[in-house]
């Protein structure tokens, strides 16, 4: 959307301090705030003492593993969105919009129904199975990201995909009332009771994702000229896509397993992303990390004081925190005169 | 290059051989006043009519029991036997009479969107007012669907009569939303922005969706999402009296529009300068389009595809240029039916909505068609 160079790189390197302190900030008030508000102070001694006073209880086993899959999977949307934006060459493209997502979380509804698979770590290889065949579906059908395909038509072809794919999940959770009481509760999007166990089944995946994101960099850089440019610099256009592509989905499906189908995150936060850092996926994916990170943890905080003492789910939170942003970009855009 | 160089060649050849199959237009002359016809967009819709006629004699005669074709034609007037009366007049018919009129609105509301905005893959349903006719009757069913109220309670039958009203005002919200959002400021509407805009808030409306089936108690969420996959399951003669109001004043308001629409495919400066009045004509198509869709989706929820196909095979079966409204109507009421009956028939025994079945078959197709005009570009 913003073709702007950005900021020079020491302001980059300020700006990378600053949104680490912000992402420090939310983390601290996502241990801090709850059902039980609990002062920093508190939250610091029960960090240290990790005793079995109820505060040391509350911060340990609950907020602090909550608040960090949140930040791990805030950073993983942010950085799968601007990966396959940068594949794709296409501003709409965010896994959640175009369909991966779906394809994950069909995925895991069939291997709990006809497989029996409920535990976390085989729930994210189908999940990964099922946002690849997804992705690749998408992938074919817009021609591999070198047709040109316009913006409008690419979401289009997720939204359809994606609707197909939840006709077929409805019907299956139709069919088992228990199935559909497991499956809400995931579908909305939510970190709630999500304990140390997933934290540490989740974390090596992401952390993987992102490392094989920083390997990416050249070649998204690359791509980002063109393909017949990135040819003439020597990079494989295809192998560059496809190694990009299968960082995108990794990411994507460990999310999804982890928290659910998370949308906006991973459409408004590269838009947000590269306003401040130019084109440059070097700057581009840490910065996105960041800021999803940031943006997960806050509207997780955010459910939680809304509604107390009940709480709305973080997905909720991104996608009516989302929704407007993202309008407000493209009347941005509008008034720039720049087509989309 | 040369291949996409011949693969142009051959698509502007495609055109020009549609053309010459179109047929000659025949232009019919009375006291100086003269009107443009499509011999072959006549004979296609009276083709259409009578498929959609068959499918209604077949969706009658099918189903759990099988009904022999006289015993429908006299179950119809009410002189076969009681149960047979009772099962062709009392819950066959209505349920048909809703597929034809659903149909027929979505086709329609499909053709008129695809039309406006000049895009073969944008449809009511993926722009935002179907998310919001969705939001809006899950919001009723939690509020007076509870099972802790009794069933069949006044509260069930608040749920009856408020869920087409919640989808209606869900979609009025919806399209207000986005056409207000996305009509920018100028001479005419920048159209490819209000499809932009209502794919972000059929995102946000469909993340609404399903907070709501995580607030009510498991009875309330199966309801909902059996609901949101859109069925004529259980469809009365009360489902039809909204859509038949609806479709009665809106169809006269597209046809008169679709005169202007034909100008606008020229282009919106070329459209001005023949006189049409482009952007209260844009508002003019989406408002129909969107208030078919919350029709449609209050009778029978949110049935996929219809509206984003519809259209598609009209064009094909019709051939001329601009979009085929009435044969959108009846395409779409076709299909609907077709969908419907092959829904009670697919499983024996269970009987699958046909929102189901229309996405099954219809995303197959859409996709068909993106991968097709990716070929010819």
């Amino acid at each position: 959307m913003s073709n702007r160079s950005g900021w020079s790189d020491a302001k980059l390197g300020i700006g990378i301090v600053a949104a680490m302190a912000a992402l420090v900030l939310v983390v601290a008030l996502g241990l801090a705030i709850g059902t039980r508000a609990l002062p920093l102070a508190d939250v610091v001694d029960a960090l240290r003492s990790h005793d079995h006073s109820d505060a040391a209880i509350i911060v340990w086993d609950q907020r602090l593993p909550r608040t960090l899959l949140g930040a791990l999977v805030g950073a993983a949307l942010g950085v799968g969105g601007a990966m396959a934006q940068g594949i794709t060459r296409n501003p709409l493209a965010d896994p959640a919009l175009l369909g991966v997502s779906a394809g994950a979380a069909l995925a895991i509804v069939v291997g709990s129904l006809a497989f029996g698979i409920t535990a976390l770590a085989p729930q994210i290889v189908v999940a990964t199975v099922g946002a690849a065949a997804a992705g690749a579906v998408i992938l074919a059908l817009t021609g591999f990201g070198h047709g040109g395909v316009p913006p409008v038509t690419l979401a289009l072809v997720g939204l359809s995909l994606s609707a197909l794919i939840v006709a077929v999940v409805s019907i299956l959770v139709l069919l088992d009332a228990q199935t559909l009481d497991e499956y809400r509760y995931w579908l909305v999007g939510a970190l709630s009771g999500r304990g140390t166990p997933t934290l540490t089944t989740v974390a090596p995946v992401l952390i993987l994702g992102l490392a094989a994101a920083v390997t990416a960099v050249r070649g998204l850089d690359a791509l980002a000229l063109g393909d017949d440019v990135a040819r003439g610099l020597g990079v494989r256009v295809t192998r560059a896509r496809i190694a990009a592509g299968l960082a995108v989905i990794l990411l994507t499906a460990t999310a999804v397993a982890a928290a659910g189908p998370i949308a906006f995150v991973g459409l408004v936060v590269p838009h947000a992303a590269r306003a401040i850092t130019g084109p440059r996926h070097g700057w581009l994916l840490p910065y996105s990390a960041l800021l999803g990170a940031t943006l997960l943890v806050a509207a997780d905080v955010v459910g939680r004081v809304v509604a107390r003492p009940g709480e709305v789910q973080v997905g909720v939170v991104t996608a009516l925190v989302g929704a407007p942003m993202v309008l407000l970009m493209l009347r941005r855009t509008a008034r720039a005169g720049a087509a989309l | 290059m040369t291949v996409v160089r011949s693969r142009a060649v051959r698509q502007r050849d495609g055109e020009a051989a549609t053309l010459a199959r179109s047929g000659p237009a025949v232009v019919l002359r009375w006291r100086g006043a003269g009107v443009l016809v499509h011999p072959r967009t006549w004979a296609v819709g009276a083709v259409l009519a009578a498929v959609v006629a068959a499918l209604c004699i077949v969706a009658l005669a099918v189903g759990t029991q099988w009904l022999p074709l006289d015993d429908v034609a006299r179950g119809l007037v009410g002189e076969a036997e009681r149960a047979t009366n009772l099962t062709v007049r009392r819950f066959r018919l209505p349920r048909v009479v809703v597929a034809v009129l659903v149909g027929a609105a979505l086709g329609l509301a499909g053709a008129l969107v695809q039309a406006v905005t000049r895009n073969p893959i944008a449809a009511p349903d993926v722009i935002g007012v179907t998310a919001g006719a969705s939001f809006g009757a899950v919001l009723v069913l939690l509020a007076f669907g509870g099972t802790t109220f009794g069933a069949g309670g006044a509260a069930a039958e608040l749920s009856r009569v408020g869920l087409p009203l919640g989808a209606v005002a869900g979609a009025f919200v919806a399209a207000a939303i986005v056409l207000g959002l996305g009509a920018g400021k100028g001479p005419s509407f920048a159209t490819q922005r209000v499809v932009l805009v209502g794919i972000v808030c059929h995102a946000a409306f469909i993340g609404l969706v399903h907070w709501g089936l995580t607030r009510g108690d498991v009875d309330q969420a199966t309801r909902a999402a059996a609901w949101l996959v859109g069925s004529l399951h259980g469809r009365g003669w009360e489902h039809v009296t909204g859509l038949a109001v609806a479709l009665a004043l809106l169809l006269p308001v597209a046809l008169v529009l679709g005169r202007s629409l034909s100008a606008l495919s020229l282009g919106e400066p070329s459209a001005a300068t023949l006189g049409v009045r482009v952007r209260r004509t844009q508002l003019g198509v989406f408002l129909v389009a969107f208030a078919l869709t919350g029709a449609a989706v209050a009778a029978a929820g949110p049935v996929g595809f219809i509206a984003l196909l519809a259209p598609q095979i009209a064009r094909r079966l019709v051939r001329a240029p601009g979009m085929p409204l009435v044969a959108s109507a009846l395409t779409g009421a076709a299909v609907l039916l077709a969908a419907d009956v092959l829904a009670r028939l697919a499983v024996p025994g269970v009987e699958l909505p046909a929102g189901a079945v229309t996405a099954l078959v219809g995303a197959p197709y859409l996709l068909w068609l993106v991968v097709r005009s990716e070929g010819q570009r």
